[in-house]
């Protein structure tokens, strides 16, 4: 069966599976949103909270669809998730990134690139609750904590051989650490996340680097905040540190890799959906096949489904 | 001629010494310690708000069962007495704690998850503003640890 056709059934069956009994508690928007990446959390960054509406003693789904686009890029991404007694959430996601502008790659150290590349990247996610509950302990500073890992697999299709010139590995697992808390008297949630990744690019680049001095994994920090307007309504904005191991191959800041950001603003209009929107900025995604090396910005929205 | 400049001397003083005092007179404001049960409109308006949220529980086919030998009137005095205490309000809350009121109920996260959105639809229903719902909400959350025996 075909990886795509696969992954559509996965999320069917998921999804019928969570109408069928969507008998779960979570209060609203205490799941978060869906990550780029499939997890719980903000836009860009996961948080410590356990995705779906299922709280303890409960098993929910979620799946989610999402359309990023910038001055030369688009991002679509989907995927779905199971959150286990609030515990435990295992997810699974795609990204397709319309990389159209790498054609000016093509003949690069003798490598073919074919016009109109795509680059796709899954993204198995798993994430654990350890300590703490980010809502309800209020006369405390204890947020909640999770520890999770991200496992991805780029197919950059014809760019393979630009993936194997850079020294780039086409798989990868970022190993991160969460911690969120809810202010509820202030309305105001705060995540910080601290990530251990080899990722070029989030993976879309690949993962590592064969540049000499150049280390392959790094620690990044990521934070959100966040800000009730309403029951239903939360402004917020998001910072992630990113590595940038492969600067300076081809010639300077070809490569050259920026902190993600973006301001959003997430609406619940029932218990079951959200829809985020969000300003977005990339910085320089291989700046070299971008006019004036411009860095990337634009808008990001996402519908999210929730049992 | 000395008492001419002694008299300037001082009215100088004086004249130069007002700035400073008026620099030190504003107090820093503080939240009156009756804010959010003010906020309510004291206990009248937190008697209204009980009594919304205790008959939306007592309907709600989530948590219903819970209430079967409830007597309504009682919970909702009960109630207005612990909020308004809880509030700053001039109440003596003289009910059980909630460690022993729930002891015996099983009450699961999910249970007091259903209550809290009852609690707060009743709030939306009496037009208590959003922020001090929260205000609200951010002292009854952490009874979560006496109340839910199921985990």
């Amino acid at each position: 069966m075909k990886k795509t056709t696969l992954l559509a059934s996965a999320m069917g069956l998921i999804l019928s599976t969570g109408l069928a009994q969507a008998d779960t508690n979570k209060l609203l928007l205490t799941g978060g949103v869906s990550t780029i990446a499939g997890s719980a959390g903000g836009g860009l960054t996961p948080w410590a909270v356990i995705g779906t509406n299922a709280t303890e003693g409960e098993i929910g789904v979620s799946a989610y669809a999402s359309r990023a686009k910038t001055q030369d890029y688009s991002l679509n991404g989907y995927g779905v998730a199971i959150g286990i007694h609030d515990r435990v959430e295992v997810s699974l996601a795609r990204q397709d990134l319309n990389a159209s502008p790498t054609f000016a790659l093509n003949g690069f150290a003798g490598q073919a690139v074919s016009p109109g590349e795509h680059i796709k990247m899954d993204v198995l996610g798993l994430k654990v609750k350890v300590a703490g509950d980010a809502v309800l302990n209020s006369d405390s500073w204890m947020p909640q904590i999770a520890v999770g890992l991200e496992h991805k697999r780029v197919d950059p299709g014809s760019l393979q051989g630009i993936f194997t010139v850079l020294g780039v590995k086409d798989s990868g697992t970022d190993f991160y650490v969460s911690a969120t808390k809810l202010f509820l008297g202030n309305g105001l949630l705060v995540n910080a996340t601290l990530r251990s990744t080899n990722a070029n690019q989030n993976g879309l680049l690949g993962f590592g680097s064969a540049m000499p001095g150049k280390n392959s994994r790094s620690l990044q920090p990521e934070f959100s905040v966040a800000y009730l307007l309403s029951k239903n309504v939360a402004i917020g904005a998001e910072y992630r540190f990113k590595p940038n191991n492969l600067q300076p191959h081809l010639s300077g800041s070809a490569l050259a890799e920026d902190d993600w950001k973006d301001i959003f603003i997430a609406w619940a209009p029932t218990k079951n959906v959200s829809i985020t929107a969000a300003y977005v900025d990339l910085g320089r995604i291989v700046s070299a096949v971008t006019p004036n090396q411009r860095k990337q910005t634009g808008y990001y929205l996402s519908t999210q489904l929730a049992f | 001629m000395k008492n001419h400049f002694l008299s300037l001397g001082l009215t100088c003083a004086v004249l130069m010494s007002a700035p400073a005092m008026a620099q030190t007179m504003p107090a820093p404001a503080m939240p009156a310690p009756d804010a959010l049960y003010q906020s309510f409109g004291q206990k009248a308006g937190i008697a209204k708000v009980i009594d919304n949220a205790v008959d939306r529980w007592m309907a709600d086919p989530r948590i219903k069962p819970f209430f079967k030998d409830t007597v309504p009137q009682r919970l909702k005095f009960s109630l207005t007495e612990q909020v308004c205490q809880l509030t700053g309000g001039p109440c003596a809350y003289t009910g059980q704690d909630m460690k022993t009121a729930h002891a015996a109920m099983g009450v699961n996260k999910a249970a007091f998850n259903n209550l809290v959105e009852g609690l707060q639809l009743a709030m939306d229903a009496e037009k208590i503003p959003f922020t001090v719902q929260n205000r609200l909400l951010a002292l009854l959350a952490p009874m979560n640890r006496d109340i839910i025996t199921v985990r």
